[in-house]
């Protein structure tokens, strides 16, 4: 008998093990020519798995704090063997993340995975791409340098946008009326103990949803394999879609491990609150489309001022994004086109927003 | 309320238009309040609406800091403003002036500015010395003589339009005096008589002082009053050329003070920092000054082969060899920092040594060898540690991409390892 199942042995008398992996084996995965869009979500999952071990490792020698924070990562990157591609392959993979979870969303979309009965693994998904927005937002900060303190602080002045709550949602963020040290301890609690926890809860959920309610499967393709069942084609998911994705990690692995390498992450110069903002200061791209769309509206629309009805229109359409799944009916045959047309219109809009945003002035 | 209506329209009470004229009798006695406190200018009535030279714009005079702080028309001319009859206004009797004579104008400004009880009441910090230094200068010598084509305070003031000299306007802000200086000393005509150069402005234009100033803002840098003085104008003299330059340029003043060419220069009665650097014309000093080719300057006075000479070579060698050093560790620094290593500290140090070169360049006017060694020495030991910072930078990068391309055959071969497993399992 070989000691890896002396293991299971052990652990099915304890816990039933053989009970708790029997719904894996049973899983399966639908097989047509779009299945290769059901690796997004597993390799945006093997992507945060990364930020979470390169995060702990970056916090062994990072300390929060406008004295330290710059000081401290600059020594990450200089002094400590591997730092360099710890702090490289954690900013790195942050970025494709948020790229992953953009284009897991919009696979999702186009598929029209949202349909009922899985409403609640799209907004679950979609609160999942907020938080990691948020992570991009709040880690952005945290080696305090200039690019980064300017940004923070129009982001946080966009939040102060917001009506009502607006000025008190910005002091509560940079705990303060200015963005200071208090602010960046204050992002490094979000980014290593609130959006961690939270995310954590919101993907076990995620994924438990997904589990519950298997892998949906296209309409049109929902329509032919129910009018001829025999024409159905599926994978099992352990382990034959499993060492498939297992390959796209691996893919990802080596794609990050070059972007390290070859670009690694630049510190710039240490944040210096009394210099004014260097010209033409951008967010990050995840947030250009936002931020040149504003640039874009003008200061009054009618009587309402442009800033204001521009985060409140971000807001009302975040909030149908949400929502989105309730706009669909929930027949195969009936699936609504316009939210397909509203989807590319949004992609193509955010795609095209960010692009000018990189090349305005 | 339809009972009170109609008793008002029974009584013929109109309670709007009532309110109306209590209102416009309000408006009235209000204006008239208002009125009564100011002070009546008959002047400008007039002036307004006459052409030059005589008039002179409500809006001009409103720009006028004198008028601004409360002074008049009559503060200077004279006269009863407060007549509307012109001949009562500007009667002699009431002690109109009229148009101020050129003579005239030093002494009458002289007395409110040379009053400073009276000027701290505006600007306690406002000197009070104008006039006094006026006396001193070339200008206010000629005008005592009868010269009256010398500049006297309205010429480089303006008149009726007076700006203090920190607003961007006035013809006296450091980046307009120039300008105002050149409008005379640039006119050949004009100068004729005075038998002095004309081209001090042309020079001064390609000057690196005024591309300081003007280029980079840099109010501080020297425009003509700064080595001239304003209104105690006049030409520095030879024996005190270094004392004005040296006002800034303190430490290479002091390099020049131990130098031999300072009782040299005195000797030959030579105009100290002029005679390399010229005057109103300066323009960037380069290494190249102490060559012998056409930038050079040492060769005008000195022999070829001679001790001087070697020195010069001497001295040029080492800021050349200390140039080269900053110039290979650049190169190597910035490549590695264009490939995404961190070499901040290395970048930092290149300032240093640049500042080292510097330093080295200031010594330079003490023409002391081993004075200027010293920091040649300090500027090379940084610009070498620089470098080789530069060069681990290197290594360090190309032990990445080594790391890289095994780490990527590694991946490579699970990947196959991976695919082929899956072939066998599903066949």
């Amino acid at each position: 008998m070989s000691p890896l199942r002396d293991v299971r042995n052990w652990l099915d008398e304890r816990i039933g093990w053989d009970d708790l992996v029997a719904p894996l084996r049973k899983k399966t995965v639908p097989l047509h020519r779009l299945s290769y869009w059901y690796f997004l979500g597993g390799i945006t999952l093997f992507l945060f798995g990364i930020q979470m071990v390169t995060g702990i490792l970056l916090l062994l020698y990072y300390r929060p704090g406008a004295s330290e924070a710059f000081e401290s990562v600059q020594y990450i990157m200089t002094q400590v063997q591997f730092g360099w591609l710890i702090r490289s392959i954690h900013s790195w993979s942050a970025n494709l993340m948020i790229f992953t979870a953009f284009a897991h969303m919009f696979s999702v979309l186009f598929l029209k995975a949202y349909r009922k009965p899985r409403e609640l693994t799209w907004i679950s998904g979609v609160i999942l791409l907020f938080l990691v927005m948020g992570f991009g937002f709040s880690g952005y900060l945290l080696p305090w340098n200039t690019l980064a303190f300017f940004a923070t602080k129009v982001g946080t002045e966009i939040t102060g946008q917001v009506p009502i709550v607006g000025k008190p949602m910005m002091i509560f963020l940079r705990g303060g009326e200015e963005v200071t040290g208090a602010t960046l301890t204050r992002f490094f609690g979000f980014h290593v103990a609130v959006l961690p926890g939270l995310t954590t809860v919101l993907i076990l959920l995620h994924l438990l949803l997904v589990q519950r309610l298997g892998i949906s499967v296209p309409p049109k393709l929902e329509l032919q394999w129910t009018a001829n069942p025999s024409a159905k084609r599926e994978m099992k998911f352990f382990p034959n879609f499993m060492l498939r994705e297992m390959m796209a990690w691996y893919v990802a692995l080596g794609v990050l491990g070059a972007l390290a390498a070859v670009f690694p992450w630049n510190l710039g110069v240490k944040a210096d609150p009394f210099v004014p903002a260097p010209a033409g200061i951008k967010p990050e791209w995840y947030f250009l489309f936002m931020f040149q769309t504003l640039k874009l509206i003008p200061s009054k629309v009618w009587f309402i001022d442009g800033d204001i009805l521009g985060v409140l229109a971000f807001g009302l359409a975040g909030l149908l994004w949400v929502l989105l799944p309730f706009f669909e009916s929930d027949q195969p045959s009936h699936t609504k086109g316009w939210i397909t047309g509203f989807a590319v219109f949004a992609l193509a809009y955010m795609a095209g927003m960010s692009v000018y945003g990189y090349l305005a002035k | 309320m339809a009972i009170l209506r109609n008793k008002l329209r029974r009584n013929k009470l109109r309670p709007f238009g009532a309110a109306c004229y209590v209102g416009l009798a309000g408006f009235v006695v209000l204006a008239a309040c208002l009125g009564y406190g100011q002070t009546k200018n008959t002047c400008l009535d007039c002036h307004s609406a006459l052409p030059d030279p005589l008039g002179v714009s409500q809006e001009k005079f409103s720009q006028d800091i004198h008028a601004q702080m409360g002074l008049t028309c009559a503060s200077c001319h004279g006269g009863d403003p407060t007549s509307d009859d012109p001949d009562k206004a500007m009667s002699r009797k009431a002690g109109w002036k009229g148009k101020i004579d050129r003579k005239q104008i030093p002494d009458l400004c002289g007395s409110c500015h040379s009053d400073p009880a009276y000027i701290r009441q505006f600007n306690p910090s406002l000197r009070t010395d104008q006039l006094g230094q006026y006396h001193t200068s070339v200008h206010g010598k000629r005008l005592a003589v009868g010269d009256t084509k010398v500049a006297v305070c309205t010429d480089c003031h303006s008149v009726h339009d007076l700006r203090a000299p920190s607003d961007p306007r006035s013809t006296v802000n450091p980046v307009n005096v120039a300008n105002t200086c050149a409008r005379c000393h640039a006119d050949a005509g004009y100068m004729k008589e005075y038998s002095i150069p004309t081209d001090q402005f042309a020079k001064y234009s390609i000057s690196v002082h005024h591309e300081a100033l003007t280029v980079r803002g840099d109010l501080s840098a020297p425009t003509c009053t700064t080595c001239h003085g304003n209104h105690g104008a006049a030409p520095p003299g030879v024996d005190r050329v270094e004392n004005v330059c040296s006002n800034c340029h303190t430490f290479q003043a002091q390099m020049y003070e131990r130098s031999s060419h300072k009782k040299a220069f005195e000797a030959a009665s030579l105009p100290g920092c002029v005679v390399c650097h010229s005057n109103h014309g300066i323009v960037l000093p380069t290494d190249a000054k102490l060559g012998a080719g056409p930038e050079g300057v040492c060769m005008r006075c000195h022999t070829p082969g001679d001790s001087c000479d070697q020195a010069r070579i001497a001295l040029l060698s080492s800021l050349n060899r200390l140039d080269e050093a900053i110039k290979s560790a650049d190169h190597v620094v910035h490549v590695a920092e264009s490939s995404g290593m961190e070499v901040s500290e290395a970048l930092l140090g290149q300032d240093q040594a640049r500042d080292s070169l510097t330093k080295a360049r200031v010594t330079i006017h003490s023409f002391r060898q081993a004075l200027v060694d010293q920091d040649i020495q300090a500027g090379l030991k940084i610009a070498a540690k620089n470098l080789q910072a530069g060069k681990a930078a290197m290594v360090e990068r190309n032990h990445r991409r080594l790391g890289l391309g095994i780490s990527l055959i590694a991946v490579g071969i699970v990947l196959a390892g991976l695919w082929l497993y899956i072939k066998k399992i599903e066949s």
